[in-house]
């Protein structure tokens, strides 16, 4: 490519104060750049005003993008059907035949379920969501794990409620615009969620490792329990999260604790719910489980 | 720059007498692709690793080599901050990588003013890369070694897709220089 011709200004003092004037501003820039990052490092909540400010402008049309986007992983999933069509037909007849069996004994444990929590009074764990809405965006760029949600402290979304999707949990709302929030990931590096193994309560830690794993380190130390394909809920210890919404499941056993895959892929999920904050001095926690250390670690 | 464009798309670029590009089109159009790159994670992809290459600052790369001296050298300021309020980094990282990125490739065009597309791609490429991994830092990942294993398909991908950005900057290029204007 040849010399472009405004390099030099000539002789002309206004072209080469105009010139210098760039390149100070320019640096200047990149002064401000580092200024910031400074402030933002330190304080991560310091311009949220503005980044939902940027949401809430592009939400109406990320949302109607959103409502494609469904409709874009049909066709994939058309294609590649033609491929695998016999094999998924007799797979999931077989699959249908146990379900069915499966069905009706869960019908009878529900239906017993429902008669003992009525013995006790109990009510239903699960509360009512907040808000049902799709996840519109994510910063897929970034190494950070943020996913921009299309309903905002409009529709009564507040900062640090828990995000799930039918499939188990999302993350929760770290910034809250108009008509959009913000959410923080469970595979965000800096998303900690308080667990415990479904099977037998075993304490523990989900960290996010920013690269759609979990990171389970557990809160005992010492023999390593755990097991591939050990799942994991919230614990609920710590308040925030709702107690027994499904994290993830043990990929890989490491020497302090596990790798897991987070069970609700947020980008498959249509809608998530958002529930109200956990608060555990309510009345629930005294029919929970036997409280677990991680209520004293926090 | 060639490229696979219809033809009457190259009529339509053709200088006539009595039109003159816009100019209002032709100033506007490289910021409105940046800042369309920019937007990229407003797009309905919900990723739970860093997938996307970063498609505004590729934008600006190609943009800077393609036409230099057409963004001012102060461009990564406004630019970066547009990036910054929808990337999900710390805000500032934006900011002050793409001034630097902006203010290194001036330099590099006074230094080096004859390249050819191959010599621009490897200077793209070690510049996004270095971005990327920089811009990684920025977020909090130097506590995670495996985080840089993470990123390589989006590196791989980033680097790749600079020939296509490129082109379609190119392809705006054309458009924006269109003679839709009557003089006189």
């Amino acid at each position: 490519m040849a010399p472009s011709a405004n390099r030099r200004p000539g002789s002309s003092r206004r072209a080469q104060y105009s010139t210098f004037a760039s390149y100070v501003i320019a640096f200047a820039g990149a002064l401000l750049g580092a200024i910031l990052l400074v402030v933002s490092t330190g304080n991560a909540g310091a311009f949220a005003f503005w980044r939902s400010a940027a949401s809430d402008a592009t939400a109406p049309t990320a949302s109607a993008a959103a409502t494609g986007r469904s409709t874009g992983q049909d066709v994939w999933a058309t294609i590649a059907g033609y491929f695998t069509f016999g094999s998924h037909v007799a797979r999931t007849e077989r699959e249908l035949a146990l379900a069915r069996v499966k069905l009706a004994e869960a019908a009878a444990v529900a239906d017993e379920n429902r008669r003992l929590k009525a013995l006790l009074a109990l009510e239903q764990a699960e509360p009512r969501p907040v808000a049902t809405a799709r996840l519109i965006g994510s910063t897929s760029t970034s190494t950070r794990r943020f996913a921009t949600l299309g309903a905002g402290s409009g529709q009564g979304v507040q900062v640090g409620m828990p995000v799930r999707s039918p499939l188990g949990l999302v993350g929760r709302v770290l910034e809250t615009g108009q008509r959009s929030a913000r959410v923080l990931l469970i595979t965000d590096g800096e998303s900690v969620v308080p667990v415990k193994r479904a099977s037998d309560g075993v304490p523990a830690f989900a960290t996010g490792r920013g690269d759609g794993t979990l990171q389970i380190r557990l809160i005992t130390l010492g023999l390593n329990p755990l097991k591939p394909g050990d799942a994991f809920v919230t614990s609920g210890s710590g308040g925030l999260y709702w107690p027994g919404v499904a994290v993830g499941v043990v990929t890989r056993v490491t020497r302090d604790g596990a790798i897991a895959r987070p069970l609700s892929d947020p980008g498959m999920t249509e809608f998530v719910a958002v529930q109200p904050l956990w608060q555990e001095t309510e009345p629930q926690t005294a029919t929970d489980a036997p409280p677990s250390p991680a209520a004293a670690v926090n | 720059m060639p490229g696979p464009f219809a033809e009457p798309l190259l009529d339509l670029t053709r200088p006539r007498i009595n039109r003159a590009p816009s100019s209002v089109l032709a100033l506007a159009l490289p910021w409105v692709l940046v800042m369309l790159g920019s937007l990229s994670p407003t797009w309905p992809i919900i990723a739970s690793a860093p997938v996307l290459p970063p498609l505004g600052f590729l934008f600006l790369l190609a943009w800077l080599h393609l036409r230099p001296g057409l963004f001012p050298v102060w461009a990564g300021l406004p630019l970066g901050l547009f990036d910054d309020l929808f990337s999900g980094q710390p805000m500032g990282s934006g900011v002050l990588l793409w001034s630097v990125a902006t203010i290194g490739m001036d330099y590099l065009e006074t230094r080096f003013p004859w390249r050819g597309f191959i010599t621009n791609w490897l200077v793209a490429s070690a510049v996004i890369v270095g971005y990327l991994v920089i811009a990684a830092q920025f977020a909090g990942a130097a506590s995670n070694g495996m985080l840089l294993i993470a990123m390589a398909p989006q590196l791989a991908m980033a680097v790749l897709a600079y020939p296509i950005a490129a082109q379609l900057v190119g392809l705006v290029d054309r458009l924006r220089l269109i003679p839709v204007r009557e003089v006189g």
